[in-house]
This record gives structure tokens, C-alpha cells and sequence, in this order.
């Protein structure tokens, strides 16, 4: 379980709490208007930056001490996800081996990944002759190698276009399935929300609030996060 | 977002200890000198009269730099030619232009028996005669011209061309253009421009060596090498590199305070669209000044082309074992760069403890002469070893100090970039330490490393500075051995070993250049 316990952080002209707990393997949206606090939120559990006040955990293991490289997290980023000097392989490799030295095994076992996200005889190439869901498949690539418990996702996607983010989430979900990964991806569209299901942690007025089930959230909004949806 | 406090670490230690040796060379050897000035001896009237020359020479110089390139930069961007391209590229090249190769084009086409005197001639007119200050000036117009020209030309491509198209909606002519648009811009780009070339004037060695000397044309430079080299009078030699240093110090200063244009990579090929100025006086006169500049800026390089092919054959076999010492102390002195270069560049580029510490002790030789550090080095090695052995050594580490503020300029703001973009995701990952320095580092910024270490090296190749210090004359570089070969009036063999000097220097800072971009994923 992952849990934000009593967290507060505060920096000039923005403060955000958070009290909540998110159950393993649970798919969770992060919503709300820009600004609140939603990157942020997932910035404080990957370790790129440390609470003001109280504690964030994993299965009762506090995290502070561990820098992001070695927390139990995979990250996607809005942009600068992939190494544009290494090969798509070179990049999901990265996820077994930071070296870049794999045994015969471990290669397999990249190409396999490859395999799986739907980049068969792609591996050779480099992130600028592949297009912006190919990219996206050589992250998710490296996450199915890392199999981090917690998959954190920042607006992922944001430059695809609306059938191929959809596919795109589809993947994630599987991926998460697979490892038996926590999801949590922040988004500014209830769609992404909906479709990914499960519960929405919604942000605002400087406070992630407990995650609730995203479709009741959705139909039957509280003031705040009406205000947000529908202005 | 990446609030984390970030450890020193390794990278971080190795920038510190990068940026103490950086000022051991420039602080470390100023005060070692300064210990040994104490209380030896006094500034005589030669030496006041040094200190009026440098500051006379560097400021007429600067002056009549800027003034030419107004109107030659002014012509550059509003006209579009053929070959424009070509003109621009080459505005950049006497930064890495040998500067005794200069002289020696100069020389051939503006000396007493060079082309501009046979001209003369024939119009039975005495010949020129370009020893002494004047020739002081005019070689530093040839060097610092092409620089101010580029400056300045940034700044009219600067200008908004929405700009230019109110002015020709509101019917401006070129007179209200220069009051309203022209002189506006001129008064921001040009302080900037002539500080930076007084201030290169002001720690002019090569120059005056070759052209100057003499009691009417010595810099605070040429005589801290004369004490040292002739009288080796230790306690003028230190006293006189505190004025140096005092001198380029606060002409440094200026410059830190005056917002000095930088000389961008690109951009430069456009040309400004216009809508005044377009009459056949003003095309003509451009097309003149264009020309006029570019014949200026090539015929002495062309000098020293043609005579130097001939050359070759009438040099002493000397000359090649000069040319590889040379090619030794630019492989070395470039790999020094790069190895202080880099470390600092990493530290100045994270929120680490010092970053900012270290980046200004990156600029510091900005404002300490060569010379100084060599008279320092001298002083500090003299006890334990001998100086002239070392010549070639401490050669390639005074350079590398030199080169070190453009190699900081071209790394810290890629590092910068690396860590913004891809840093992030380097530190979820957990790339850490060597595997990311293989892995992320080194690979993105292969191409500002190449530019590092390709004008690292062709400054080293050409330089002549330091070495006249040490050096045993038989063991010198191929700047030196060049400069020997002027000394004895061999004007041919010189041409031929300039021609190798200048192909040298140039295609040191291809290679490496080239070598950084071959392949490189942006």
C-alpha cells in the first residue's frame, strides 16, 4: 500500500496536503485544474522532492531516505522519457541494466519486451526515426523490465492523438497488469480518467484528496470538482 | 521541481578540484609573482612609456575596429550577394588564425617590399613601412575587425523586421532609419564590442613582438618578456606582470559590467529586408565596403598562400620537427581543456554546493595574461626543475588555461540542457555516477566537447606566447621556429612554414569539430 501520511509541502505562493492511502495494484487518475498541485504530488512519492511535513511509504517502508533511482517507482514524463543517443533497445535495456552490459539471457529478455509492447524489428532503431506511440511503447518497454511496484505517469501521451492515446492506455494497463503495478497518472481529461477506471485522487484548493471511484466521482461531482469540469 | 538537495559527489568534487587548479595557474601564480616583486624594483620611465602604448594602441585599435565594422556590418545586412555566406563564415576564422601568421600576410602585402609598396612604386611613391606602432594598430584592426563586424552584424539581425516595416510604412529614409532604429541598437552592441577588443589589445604579445618593439612601441607584454628574456631581471619582470594583470584586470571588470555581446554560432545568414537605402548610390557604396573589407580581410591570408607554396620547398628540415612539437603541445593542451573543462561544466550545471563558484573561476583567465602565468610557472618550477625543459609542458598548460572560458561557454549551457531534460528521468532510473556519465553525459554532449577541444587545439597550435619565455630555440614550436625564421629575413622559407601553420591550425579544429558531429543525435 502506498500511503501519503500527514504530507504537506509548501513553497512560496503554493501549498499542497495530502492524507491517503492507495491500495496495491489499484489504477488510480490524479485530477484537477493546473496549478494545484498535480505534478507535484507524483514529484513527492519519486523522490524529486522531499515533504515539508510527514511521511510517504510503501507497504509501511518509509521512503525518504531513498533517492528517486532507488525507490520502489517507474516514472513516465510528460517529455524526455527516452535517451535520443541510444537505440530503442539500448533504452528498454536500461531498465535491467543501467551498464548497458546484458548477458545473453537479459537480452532476450528485452527483445521479448520489445516483442510484447509491439516493437518487433525495431530495436535498432533511435528514438528520432520512431514515431511519438512508438516512443511511448520503448518507455513502457523499460517499465515491463524495471517492474516497479507504483507506475507514475505525468500527462503521458499528451502529444498523441485521441485513438492512439487510448491504445496507449490500453498498453499501460496491461503493462501494469502484468507486474502487478499501482498506477497513478495525472491528466486534465475526465475521458483519460474514465477509461483508465478504478479511483480519482482529485487536487485542488491545496489539497489531493482521498482517491474515490472515478465513475461515481465523475457523475456525481462535488462543487469543487464541478467547478473544475464544467467552469 | 528538483528540490532534493543534490550530494557533492564525485562529479561535484572533480569540478572543485578542477576549478583550484584553474586558480592556482591565474591567482595562485599572480601572488607567487607578486612575493617576488617586494621592494626589487621601481617602474622606469621605459616601462611607464610601455604602459601609455599598451593602453594608447588598444585604445585606437578598439576604436578604429568598431568604426569600420559599423558601416561594413551595416552593408552586410541589408545586402544579399553571392558568396555572402561564404564572407560571414570567414569573419570567423581569425579567431583561430595563427597571429604570427597574420603578421607575416600583413607583412607581405602592407610591408616595405610587399605588394601595397610595388603599387606604390609604380605611382613613384615612397613605400610603406609597417614596423612600429601603426603596424601595432593595423594588425589588430585585421584581427579584431572580422569579430566586431560579427557583433555588430548580430545586432542589426536583432533588430525586429516588423521594425523595418513601420519604418518603411511611415516613409523613413536611411536619416531617420539611423536615428530611430540604427543608432539605438549601435549604442547597446557597441561598448560591449570595443572593451572585449581593448581588452585583447591590452594583453597583445605576438603583435608587438613582431611588429612593435623599441621604445615607441612596447606593451607592458613585450616588456615583461625583455625583463624576463634580455636583463632577466626577475623583480621588473613580476612587477611589470601586476601591471599587466592590474591593466587587463580592470578592463575585464569593465567588460563583466557592460553586458558584452556574445558571439552567436549561427543566424548570421539572413539578410535584414528593407525598404529604404535602395537607390544606386547607396547599393554602390555598399557594394564597395563589402568589398573593400573582404579584400582587406583576404588578400593577406592569400599572401601567405602563395608565396608559401614555393616556400616549402626552401625550409629547413628544422621546421618539421618544430611543427610536430606543435602538433604535440595543441594535442595536449586540448585534452587539458577538456579535462578541466568538463568536470566544471558538470559542477557549474547542477544546484550543487560552489556551481557558481567554479563556473567564474572557469572565466578568470579572461583577465590574466598568459604571460603572467608563464613568468608565475617559471618562478614556481625554477627551484625543483629546469624551466626549459618544461617549455613544451607548461606551453600546453598555459594554453589550456587560455582556451578554458570558451570551452566553459560552449559545455555549461549543453550540461545545463542535459540535466533539464533528461535528468529527470537519468535520476528515477538511477543512473548514477560513471554509468551516467558514459551513458548520459558524454554521449549528449559530444558536440560542444568537439568544438572544446577543436578551438583548444588550433589556439595552442598558433600560439605564440608562452614559449618565448622558456624555450630553448632549438626545441621551440612551430610558431616560434616561424618567428625565428622572420627574425633572419628568410621571408620565403617563413611563408612556406606559415602556410603549414595556418593548414595546421585549421585542420586541427576541423577534425575534432567534424569528429564531434559525425553522428551525433540531437
Amino acid at each position: 500500500m502506498l500511503t501519503l501520511e500527514g504530507v504537506e509541502i509548501r513553497r512560496p505562493g503554493f501549498a499542497l496536503a495530502a492524507d491517503l492511502a492507495i491500495e496495491n495494484g489499484a489504477r488510480v487518475s490524479v485530477l484537477g485544474p493546473s496549478g494545484a498541485g498535480k505534478s507535484t504530488l507524483l514529484s513527492a512519492i519519486a523522490g524529486f522532492l522531499l515533504p515539508d511535513a510527514g511521511r510517504v511509504a510503501f507497504d509501511g517502508r518509509d521512503l525518504a531516505p531513498l533517492p528517486p533511482g532507488r525507490r520502489p517507482v517507474s516514472m513516465i514524463f510528460q517529455d524526455g522519457n527516452l535517451f535520443p543517443h541510444l537505440t530503442a533497445f539500448e533504452n528498454a535495456a536500461l531498465g535491467l541494466r543501467l551498464s548497458g552490459r546484458l548477458t545473453r539471457e537479459e537480452r532476450d529478455r528485452v527483445a521479448r519486451s520489445l516483442d510484447r509492447v509491439g516493437l518487433e524489428g525495431l530495436g535498432d532503431r533511435k528514438p528520432g526515426a520512431l514515431s511519438g506511440g512508438q516512443q511511448g511503447r520503448v518507455a513502457l518497454a523499460r517499465i515491463l523490465l524495471r517492474a516497479q511496484p507504483v507506475m507514475l505517469l505525468d500527462e503521458p501521451f499528451a502529444a498523441l492523438g485521441p485513438a492512439l492515446k487510448r491504445r496507449m492506455l490500453a498498453l499501460v494497463d496491461e503493462v501494469a497488469t502484468e507486474i502487478g503495478a499501482t498506477v497513478l497518472m495525472v491528466s486534465h481529461d475526465p475521458q483519460d480518467a474514465r477509461r483508465l477506471g478504478g479511483q480519482t485522487v482529485f487536487v485542488a484548493g491545496g489539497r489531493a484528496h482521498a482517491p474515490a471511484p472515478t465513475a461515481h466521482l465523475l457523475d456525481q461531482p462535488p462543487p469543487a470538482l464541478r467547478t473544475y469540469l464544467e467552469g | 521541481m528538483a528540490d532534493r538537495p543534490q550530494p557533492l559527489g564525485a562529479a561535484g568534487a572533480a569540478g572543485l578540484i578542477a576549478a583550484a587548479v584553474v586558480l592556482a595557474l591565474t591567482l595562485g601564480t599572480a601572488l607567487l609573482t607578486l612575493s617576488r616583486a617586494q621592494g626589487v624594483a621601481r617602474l622606469g620611465a621605459a616601462d611607464w612609456a610601455a604602459i601609455r602604448f599598451t593602453l594608447g594602441q588598444a585604445a585606437i585599435s578598439a576604436g578604429l575596429s568598431v568604426a569600420l565594422a559599423i558601416p561594413v556590418a551595416r552593408a552586410l545586412a541589408r545586402r544579399r550577394f553571392a558568396g555572402r555566406a561564404a564572407l560571414v563564415t570567414l569573419l570567423g576564422a581569425p579567431f583561430i588564425l595563427p597571429v604570427i601568421v597574420a603578421v607575416l600576410g600583413l607583412l607581405t602585402v602592407f610591408g616595405r617590399n610587399g605588394w601595397a609598396s610595388a603599387a606604390l612604386d609604380l605611382a613613384g611613391l615612397p613605400p610603406l613601412d609597417i614596423y612600429g606602432g601603426h603596424g601595432v594598430i593595423l594588425a589588430h584592426v585585421f584581427l579584431n575587425l572580422p569579430l566586431a563586424t560579427r557583433l555588430i552584424l548580430q545586432g542589426w539581425l536583432a533588430v525586429p523586421s516588423e521594425r523595418f516595416r513601420l519604418a518603411a510604412d511611415l516613409g523613413f529614409g536611411p536619416p531617420q532609419i539611423r536615428r530611430h532604429i540604427e543608432w539605438p541598437m549601435l549604442r547597446e552592441v557597441c561598448p560591449g564590442t570595443l572593451i572585449v577588443i581593448f581588452l585583447v589589445c591590452t594583453t597583445s604579445f605576438a603583435v608587438a613582438l613582431t611588429l612593435g618593439g623599441g621604445p615607441r612601441a612596447t606593451t607592458v607584454e613585450l616588456a615583461i618578456y625583455q625583463a624576463f628574456r634580455f636583463e632577466f631581471d626577475l623583480g621588473k619582470a613580476a612587477l611589470l606582470a601586476l601591471v599587466q594583470l592590474a591593466l587587463s584586470g580592470v578592463a575585464a571588470l569593465l567588460a563583466l559590467g557592460l553586458a558584452v555581446p556574445q558571439a552567436a554560432a549561427g543566424g548570421l545568414d539572413r539578410a535584414v529586408e528593407r525598404w529604404d537605402a535602395q537607390g544606386p548610390w547607396h547599393r554602390g557604396g555598399d557594394a564597395a565596403l563589402i568589398a573593400l573589407a573582404a579584400a582587406f580581410l583576404v588578400l593577406p591570408l592569400l599572401a601567405i598562400f602563395l608565396d608559401g607554396v614555393p616556400g616549402l620547398a626552401r625550409m629547413p628540415a628544422s621546421i618539421w620537427g618544430a611543427a610536430l612539437r606543435s602538433l604535440a603541445v595543441a594535442l595536449a593542451s586540448g585534452a587539458l581543456t577538456l579535462a578541466l573543462a568538463l568536470p566544471m561544466a558538470l559542477a557549474a550545471a547542477r544546484p550543487r554546493p560552489g556551481a557558481r563558484m567554479v563556473e567564474a573561476a572557469g572565466y578568470l583567465s579572461v583577465a590574466v595574461s598568459p604571460l603572467v602565468i608563464g613568468v608565475g610557472l617559471f618562478l614556481l618550477v625554477r627551484p625543483i626543475a629546469n624551466p626549459t625543459a618544461l617549455a613544451l609542458p607548461v606551453t600546453a598548460l598555459v594554453n589550456a588555461a587560455m582556451s578554458l572560458p570558451f570551452a566553459l561557454r560552449a559545455l555549461i549551457p549543453a550540461a545545463r540542457a542535459t540535466e533539464a531534460i533528461y535528468g529527470p528521468l537519468a535520476d528515477q532510473l538511477g543512473l548514477q555516477g560513471r554509468a551516467r556519465l558514459r551513458r548520459l553525459i558524454l554521449p549528449r554532449l559530444r558536440r560542444p566537447m568537439g568544438f572544446a577541444m577543436a578551438l583548444a587545439a588550433a589556439l595552442s597550435m598558433g600560439d605564440l606566447g608562452v614559449i618565448a619565455l622558456f624555450t630553448d630555440p632549438s626545441a621551440g614550436t612551430l610558431p616560434f621556429a616561424l618567428y625565428g625564421l622572420m627574425g633572419a629575413y628568410r621571408m620565403d622559407a617563413a611563408a612556406g612554414a606559415a602556410l603549414i601553420l595556418l593548414a595546421s591550425s585549421l585542420a586541427l579544429f576541423w577534425l575534432f569539430d567534424r569528429g564531434g558531429r559525425l553522428d551525433a543525435d540531437t
